[in-house]
């Protein structure tokens, strides 16, 4: 096991980055795509409840795989030719968007509505009340949850090695193939797994402790 | 708008729904092994040997923590080193079962939490034996609070699930994927596909709230 981590530990840490960043991008896209979305289902205007309800069925009710095989063979279909790469990126960011709109559904809703009133009634504008008063506290309750989706889309990443995006699992893969030792090189991915997912739980716990509101009630 | 061969879905429909029986086999035995290791695994997190609580404990954080995929293959591929030679539907199977008892052990044990200790220290002192205690006051109440999250486990099992084309088991993404290789074709395959699983998970969900209003008003 150390020969086989001593051998490869350049491949696995470019793997293990490739990991990181395909999975950061896509919770990043996959915020903005999901704040978007928390709005459209929380909306007054006819069709666009219904339109992002429908999104939101669809995204979360077919698996991961099926998702990203849509995407990284229906592009180039339509015309659009992209790396797997950036298949990957869309496909975890448009699945994770649906995960992360119910959450900031949730987090919307369980601010109280007078506040909304009384910036209504000091005349702040629609966005503004979004933008310095919904979602800077909507953050702040969410946060355990939103921890949760990153690291379920840390693991699900591992799938993007089925459409050959080199990162960690598409490595060890490789390097199981020409060591012959599947046992090892996959005990090694799972632990570098683990230590990427405890790192990020651990980070999200000493954010929240930050962002409590000292002497408020939980 | 991108046509559809209606022909080729009717053509492939056997194939499909093959897949979709061994999709089902597959999710219903690994959910009896996932509830029942969950449960077990639930009581030695709350075990009074400090031991054997923190091998639970680890396995719980190791589940969930490393990505399915890893460890399908671990068992698949790694299998052999340790004498477990299987076929890739049972490896499946064992996989998933093991994966998803680390969530069910956190419901479950959320549950046990959940009842007072009042009620457990009264049933001792009326000469109740711990196996009824389990059984007979501590399941029963617990049912309302771990229903609604475990009929998610179990979405979430499914739709993990197609993960296990990944190694070869011919549930319904491998068959599709086996329709979408044949034919070339690649919108019929997977929209195909991606309904059968979200009219599978809608099912899902909906027997979950019928179950839930049951417990709820039992």
């Amino acid at each position: 096991m150390i020969e086989i981590l001593a051998d490869n530990y350049g491949v696995l840490i470019g793997g293990a980055a490739t990991t990181v960043v395909v999975s950061g991008m896509a919770i990043a896209i996959g915020m903005v795509l999901g704040l978007a979305l928390a709005f459209g289902l929380l909306s007054h205007r006819a069709p666009l409840p219904a339109l992002c309800g429908f999104y939101r069925s669809f995204w979360r009710g077919t698996p991961i795989l099926v998702q990203l095989l849509i995407v990284f063979y229906m592009l180039p279909q339509a015309g659009i030719d992209v790396a797997p790469l950036v298949a990957a990126i869309v496909a975890l960011s448009l699945n994770t968007a649906a995960f992360q709109g119910e959450i900031y559904r949730a987090g919307l809703l369980a601010i109280p509505r007078g506040e909304i009133e009384a910036a209504r009634m000091l005349g702040i504008g629609k966005w503004t009340i979004r933008r310095r008063i919904l979602i800077p506290q909507m953050f702040r309750l969410v946060l355990p949850p939103l921890i949760n989706e990153a690291i379920i889309i840390l693991k699900n990443s591992s799938l993007v090695s089925v459409i050959a995006v080199t990162e960690l699992m598409r490595r060890s893969q490789q390097i199981a193939s020409t060591t012959f030792k599947p046992l090892e090189v996959y005990l090694i991915a799972g632990a570098i797994y683990l230590a990427l997912n405890l790192v990020l739980a651990h980070a999200g716990r000493r954010l929240e402790q930050r962002m409590a509101i000292s002497g408020a009630r939980a | 708008m991108i046509g559809i061969d209606t022909d080729m879905i009717a053509r492939y429909g056997p194939l499909l729904l093959a897949g979709l029986v061994t999709t089902l086999r597959v999710c219903a035995l690994a959910s009896v092994i996932a509830l029942l290791a969950g449960l077990v695994l639930a009581l030695l997190l709350r075990a009074r040997l400090l031991v054997v609580r923190g091998a639970a404990r680890a396995y719980v954080e190791v589940m969930r923590g490393t990505p399915i995929l890893v460890i399908l293959f671990l068992l698949y591929y790694g299998g052999p080193s340790f004498g477990l030679v299987l076929d890739a539907e049972p490896v499946g199977i064992l996989g998933l079962g093991f994966y998803g008892a680390g969530y069910f052990a956190e419901i479950f044990r959320a549950g046990f939490e959940s009842i007072p200790k009042g009620q457990i220290e009264a049933a001792r002192m009326v000469g109740l034996r711990p196996r009824q205690i389990v059984y007979r006051i501590q399941i029963p109440q617990m049912l309302g609070l771990i229903v609604p999250p475990s009929v998610n486990q179990i979405i979430i099992l499914v739709k993990e699930s197609a993960v296990l084309s990944i190694i070869t088991v011919a549930e319904l993404t491998k068959n599709a994927t086996q329709m979408a290789n044949e034919t070339f074709a690649v919108v019929e395959p997977f929209l195909a596909v991606a309904v059968l699983y979200w009219v599978l998970i809608e099912a899902i969900a909906r027997s979950g709230r019928w179950i839930e209003h049951r417990v709820r008003h039992a």
